[in-house]
């Protein structure tokens, strides 16, 4: 923390702001933390709990087993975490272990030689290959090696329900496109918003189409779009689902001013606890949230999941998996031999230990661990056991769109995204917009 | 005219004092705008190569149709935000110019605004607007349940409203300070010849306040073509791009989709717009704009 330097990225990050006056004499310098004393490693990690007590403690309790070599743990703001990280990254000046979310930011790092090649890491050390979830390891893989430890939990999407909303209106949660749309008039007639979503972030409405593509067309879909295959957002199957969302949103099937409503205060839950919506797409990690802040809703019941259904003649397999596959690890190619032996001991041993894995079972999540569903008990076990199922048994993992693409084009498609369901651009624009964004 | 030059010679001696200012300004201004320059003729992502590419950056920022859009929605907030301020903040100010105590009071609670940061304000707001659990439906008041910051129309509105909201205090205490330097011997002279309060107003107290106006209408056009914390954290730029204005493209370009050269682009448009704004503002107010009003300085 005592060190003060001015990054090549930092300064061009000064000079960006330049016209932005008063901002910039704030911004002036980087107290940076990527850099710890030497003989010592280096992480940054996520804030936020019950996640950030997790990470501190594993740091913890690895460097307490070892006189030896430490690691010092840094924890970002998730928003901030996202510009700072590329900025040091960009600047030489990463920490010795990168947290990512896989995918397109990691494609973009193997891209320019700022990670190191983990194959062979892992061929040494089978155990801690087979112990993590197989569908783990795609959002890791670029090229067909491996550049990212796998760790912490994995978070599908989930279709929840509200179950005394549906029996009060006597229905049954759909399995199929055709049943969901059913739904629509049912919950508008009883005065209850059939879904509830928060537009504004933008993201949450990527979930559907997320699904849609896939169990349309199945995950070659997407494949084609990440690969930037030309022309690959105008396949039937794509169009297909970009009109089916148009359909449900013409239909209704959103709460009204949904555009209006943003994820981060949690909105979104609050609806579907409160009794005022009553399904929803969302990640798993909504559940801890949910049953911190929705009262008796979840101890008492009330919350009820189903995977997202299946559509009438759609290539897909229903049990393909969307979402965060897990959390990654990279190890920086700039750090010194000494710190990158620190990490990989940290990835070998410090990682998805016994009391690591506790930890995260307690506070409700799903670690990335074969045969972790037999430390599941208490009134979270079948949450945990659908989430684990559905890790474990899914065929094929659609990888979150916008980490999956890279961020340039991702945050082009979440414009897009936006201006589909404000039905502001058909299905056919949205696909003609998109192929004119270059994928890499 | 010549005072010009007779105040110069006898400050002259005083010029180093300007040198640390000078030396902040080259430092985090004038080093870091050639940096921006040199940055937009290159095409670099943030950690990969910077390669030179010419005026490629020039020509697709130039011929993109996203700029005119945010040159459009920073051009409509900018003249929104002034037709809303200006009149407000004349009144107000010329309200609180007088001496009775409460005045004090209110003024002192009406600069609240004043000490939030953009981005609390921004926080707030978006919280009191959200359609379910906002103002409005805990209240129960049907009118303030609307898609505020969803519909492209009331979302630019809603902008205007917090900008608005946050600065009239402001330029309310530029005029109020205005108002006071005006000689009361005018108001004494105008009531001799009968003139009646509204007519006060409009021949002594708006003519004195020009040149106040001309100050905080280059303010409010300056702020607006940067104005960038309060829509990132309002809208960002939405629903899709209704509110997306050129510093937040700038931003967008630059950090979310790592294109620094076009982003670099966006930032010396800014620049150069900015800077040409400020100086037709100034200009209206003819040559003596910038003189001081007091006699004998």
């Amino acid at each position: 923390m005592d060190q003060k330097r001015i990054s090549r990225r930092s300064f061009l990050a000064l000079a960006a702001a330049a016209p932005i006056g008063a901002s910039v004499l704030a911004s002036c310098g980087t107290s940076g933390p990527g850099q710890a004393s030497s003989g010592e490693a280096s992480i940054w990690y996520l804030t936020g709990q019950p996640q950030e007590g997790l990470r501190k403690a594993s740091v913890d309790a690895f460097n307490a087993a070892r006189p030896e070599g430490k690691l010092a743990a840094t924890f970002f703001e998730n928003d901030a975490y996202k510009t700072r990280i590329r900025t040091a990254v960009g600047a030489n000046q990463a920490p010795t272990v990168i947290w990512t979310w896989g995918g397109g930011g990691l494609r973009d790092y193997v891209r320019n030689g700022q990670v190191d090649d983990l194959t062979d890491w892992f061929n040494q050390n089978p155990d801690v290959k087979s112990k993590r979830f197989d569908t783990s390891f795609a959002a890791a893989t670029v090229d067909g090696k491996i550049y990212a430890v796998p760790c912490e939990q994995v978070s599908p999407i989930v279709m929840f329900y509200n179950k005394q909303l549906f029996e009060q209106v006597g229905a049954q949660p759909p399995t199929t496109w055709g049943e969901l749309m059913a739904l629509v008039p049912v919950f508008n007639n009883a005065g209850i918003a059939p879904f509830s979503l928060a537009g504004q972030s933008r993201w949450t409405n990527m979930m559907w189409l997320e699904f849609l593509f896939d169990r349309q067309g199945g995950p070659q879909v997407f494949d084609a779009i990440a690969a930037g295959e030309p022309n690959a957002w105008s396949h039937p199957a794509a169009i297909a689902g970009l009109t089916k969302v148009q359909d449900l949103v013409r239909a209704g099937g959103f709460v009204n001013g949904f555009q209006s409503i943003a994820a981060d205060a949690n909105a979104d839950q609050a609806l579907m606890h409160q009794g005022r919506a009553a399904m929803m797409l969302h990640g798993a990690w909504t559940y801890g949230s949910m049953k911190e802040e929705g009262g008796d809703f979840v101890p008492s019941g009330k919350l009820g999941w189903v995977p997202f259904p299946a559509i009438e003649g759609g290539a897909g397999d229903p049990s393909t998996g969307v979402g965060n596959p897990a959390s990654f690890l990279a190890l920086s190619s700039q750090a010194s031999e000494e710190q990158k032996a620190i990490a990989r001991e940290y990835f070998k041993n410090g990682l998805l230990t016994d009391a690591d894995i506790d930890g995260w079972v307690a506070s409700g999540a799903v670690p990335i661990v074969n045969g972790v569903d037999s430390k599941f008990s208490g009134p979270d076990a079948p949450f945990q056991q659908f989430v684990y199922d559905t890790a474990t048994q899914a065929k094929s993992w659609v990888h979150s769109w916008d980490q999956a693409l890279l961020p340039g084009p991702a945050d082009e498609m979440l414009n897009n995204i936006e201006q589909l369901f404000s039905l502001s651009i058909s299905p056919e624009q949205f696909a003609t917009n998109m192929n004119a964004v270059p994928s890499s | 005219m010549t005072s010009g030059s007779v105040s110069a010679r006898q400050h002259g001696s005083l010029a180093w004092l300007v040198l640390p200012a000078l030396a902040f300004f080259a430092a985090f201004g004038v080093i870091p705008l050639i940096g921006v320059l040199l940055l937009s003729f290159t095409s670099w992502n943030g950690i990969g190569e910077i390669t030179p590419i010419g005026f490629d950056n020039w020509v697709s920022v130039l011929s993109d149709p996203g700029l005119v859009h945010s040159l459009g929605v920073t051009f409509l907030i900018m003249a929104l935000s002034w037709l809303v301020q200006t009149p407000m903040s004349i009144l107000v100010g010329v309200f609180i110019a007088g001496h009775q105590r409460y005045r004090t009071v209110l003024a002192v609670l009406y600069f609240t605004p004043l000490l939030l940061s953009s981005a609390a304000i921004a926080i707030t707001y978006k919280a009191l607007l959200d359609p379910n659990f906002g103002l409005g439906a805990s209240l129960g008041i049907p009118l303030l349940v609307q898609n505020w910051l969803g519909d492209p129309v009331l979302a630019i509105a809603t902008v205007v409203f917090v900008v608005s909201w946050q600065f009239i205090p402001f330029h309310s205490l530029i005029y109020q300070g205005a108002v006071r330097q005006i000689p009361a011997s005018l108001y004494e002279a105008a009531r001799i010849d009968g003139a009646g309060r509204v007519r006060q107003f409009f021949s002594i107290t708006l003519p004195q306040l020009k040149y106040t106006l001309i100050t905080s209408s280059t303010m409010i056009v300056a702020g607006s073509m940067t104005l960038f914390d309060l829509i990132f954290v309002l809208t960002l730029g939405g629903p899709s791009d209704a509110t997306r204005v050129l510093a937040l493209d700038m931003y967008l370009r630059g950090f979310r989709g790592n294109m620094m050269g076009p982003a670099s682009v966006i930032a010396l448009i800014i620049v150069v717009v900015a800077v040409l704004l400020a100086m037709g503002v100034q200009r209206m107010g003819g040559k003596d704009a910038n003189e001081s009003r007091l006699e004998g300085a």
